[in-house]
């Protein structure tokens, strides 16, 4: 789509887009050029001397056992956040679409976790599970179960995993409930008259008709679980015990940050980079596809 | 009929209840642990109801004489958070508003360079490029400062295509209009253009004051001097590996980091929903 009206101007839209294009190009595509650089170098942790020696990072990486049990922990983790968000903000957006009355009180509160900042969420979650003073944690050593995140990997990524999904679920469930309001009356009038049952209803028309959202929801919880969750990693487990719950961004931080591996940690985000691209690509193609959710 | 109905009706309630207690149980908690004394949060005593210490301990918490860490009061790092949450706010709708009514409303060369350009830095988050965009900043002496802070994150490309997107919808007609009327492009953004995008306006400052103030990873890396923490790290920076924490106040000060964002979610929240489901589109 084009505008018909447009201005004749020599300056002005270079004017109007240069604060734009010089804030990315100082903190985005300079950064993201020197990443690509960086993971080609070698540099001892004083910054002393570099070396350039090709590809030996992405060698390096993809033989640290920690580097692949983190593709795995990010898998694991941002699946079981997204199945988790998706499955319980349906049930929610679905009944609050059916009610009359309260509405508004139910949407308010489940949309608040969403403005809790990542790093609180995470301090309140391991607070709860601490194993000595936590309220759900004493309540698991009643039940007789021997729970400790900071010991037992399996506790750990429950625990990140539990605190990933509760801030996400506000998202996803306004997504699901803008789109359920957007199904016509009359198409779920006419399957009632039909003889239709309200779990036929559910599965054979607004299960098809919510698929484009569900897929948007998809791509967005994954894009969540990669590069937000930061904040809760570090506040609950701080990517341990040993690299149990240290998921792709963390363990940029870890190698980049703490370990000063500049090397290890570009070659890590241009591993990310490349992720992105192709996450936002399909996002976009998507999109422009099908605009109507 | 009926009676099935009101049966589903209030099984759909109980649900709903269930599901709201799960979803705010973190947070009551959180306020239920600021209101007892440290000991009985540490003998894990501390029951699901309010306890007696909440005047002591938000008193103990605001008390500008006291410091919740070495060297700064909560009232110096709630004045650091708004700073640079407005910072960022204000400076990502500026940005965003006026390169996307340059890409809208001007052909000029380069323009779809531009919007490729602007497009590439969705590809980009902050937490993949960790390392090179500290040492930037850090090469600009920009850390520990407001600046530092807020300026790497107000470029963003979902602010410049959720106006694109508004700019693309409103009728060819006003412009024509405003131009036949003698009107110049600076004239025409300031006087219709700026009046009409107030609702995308409200909209985007709702979930970007969130964004903002929620603002981990950066501020992390670029604060090394705890006067120029951010309310959210100090929350973080109190907990302490020595078993000596002080969980009443930590919990206090979570609780009120919690509410400026949820605050402006809950009294803006058909800007938000908007906001949020118009620059996802």
């Amino acid at each position: 789509m084009e505008k018909r009206a447009v201005f004749d101007s020599k300056i002005i839209p270079y004017l109007f887009l240069a604060p734009q294009i010089i804030v990315s190009a100082v903190f985005f595509f300079w950064p993201a050029l020197l990443a690509i650089w960086q993971s080609f170098l070698k540099e001892d942790a004083f910054g002393l001397s570099t070396e350039f020696v090709w590809f030996d990072n992405y060698k390096a990486i993809f033989h640290d056992s920690n580097y692949l049990s983190s593709i795995f922990i990010t898998i694991i983790f941002s699946l079981s956040v997204t199945l988790i968000c998706l499955v319980s903000a349906l049930i929610l957006a679905g009944l609050i679409n059916k009610i009359r009355l309260g509405k508004i009180i139910y949407q308010t509160l489940i949309i608040c976790p969403y403005a809790v900042a990542p790093a609180i969420a995470g301090v309140l979650w391991f607070f709860l599970f601490s194993p000595s003073i936590g309220h759900i944690a004493h309540l698991m050593t009643n039940a007789g179960l021997n729970w400790d995140p900071n010991l037992n990997e399996n506790h750990a990524l429950i625990l990140i995993i539990l605190a990933s999904s509760w801030k996400q679920i506000s998202y996803n469930f306004l997504f699901y409930l803008a789109s359920l309001q957007a199904i016509p009356k009359s198409l779920i009038e006419a399957a009632a008259i039909d003889g239709a049952n309200s779990f036929r209803r559910f599965t054979d028309i607004i299960i098809p008709l919510i698929s484009p959202t569900t897929f948007f929801l998809f791509i967005m919880n994954l894009i969540y679980t990669f590069f937000d969750t930061f904040g809760i990693i570090y506040t609950t487990t701080q990517g341990g015990p040993g690299y149990s719950t240290t998921n792709l961004v963390y363990k940029v931080y870890v190698d980049g940050i703490v370990n000063l591996n500049l090397g290890g940690s570009a070659a890590q985000s241009v591993i990310l980079m490349v992720f992105v691209s192709f996450i936002t690509i399909l996002h976009f193609r998507f999109v422009e596809k099908k605009v109507h959710y | 009929m009926d009676k099935n109905f009101k049966l589903s009706n209030a099984i759909a309630h109980l649900i709903l209840i269930i599901g709201v207690i799960i979803i705010t149980f973190p947070m009551y908690f959180g306020f239920v642990a600021s209101t007892q004394s440290v000991e009985a949060i540490l003998h894990g005593n501390s029951g699901i109801l309010p306890g007696n210490y909440f005047v002591e301990n938000y008193l103990e918490i605001f008390s500008p004489n006291k410091n919740i860490l070495p060297g700064i009061s909560i009232w110096h790092l709630l004045f650091n958070s708004l700073f640079v949450t407005l910072l960022i706010t204000f400076g990502k709708t500026a940005i965003s508003i006026i390169s996307a009514y340059a890409i809208v409303y001007f052909k000029f060369p380069f323009r779809n360079t531009a919007f490729a350009l602007i497009f590439l830095t969705l590809m980009l988050p902050v937490e993949v490029r960790i390392v090179p965009t500290f040492q930037m900043a850090s090469n600009l002496n920009l850390l520990d400062s407001y600046q530092g802070l807020s300026v790497p994150l107000i470029a963003s490309a979902t602010a410049t295509f959720l106006f694109r997107q508004f700019f693309m919808s409103i009728p060819d007609e006003l412009c024509e209009a405003a131009r036949i009327d003698g009107a110049g492009p600076v004239r025409f953004f300031w006087d219709t253009i700026l009046p009409l995008s107030k609702t995308s306006i409200a909209a985007l400052f709702v979930i970007l004051f969130i964004y903002g103030w929620n603002q981990y990873l950066w501020p992390l890396l670029i604060t090394t001097k705890q006067s120029m923490s951010t309310i959210i790290i100090a929350v973080t920076q109190m907990i302490t590996s020595d078993g000596k924490t002080p969980w009443h106040l930590v919990m206090g000060v979570a609780f009120i980091a919690m509410i400026p964002p949820v605050l402006v979610v809950i009294l803006m929240q058909k800007w938000f929903v908007k906001g949020l489901i118009d620059s996802e589109k």
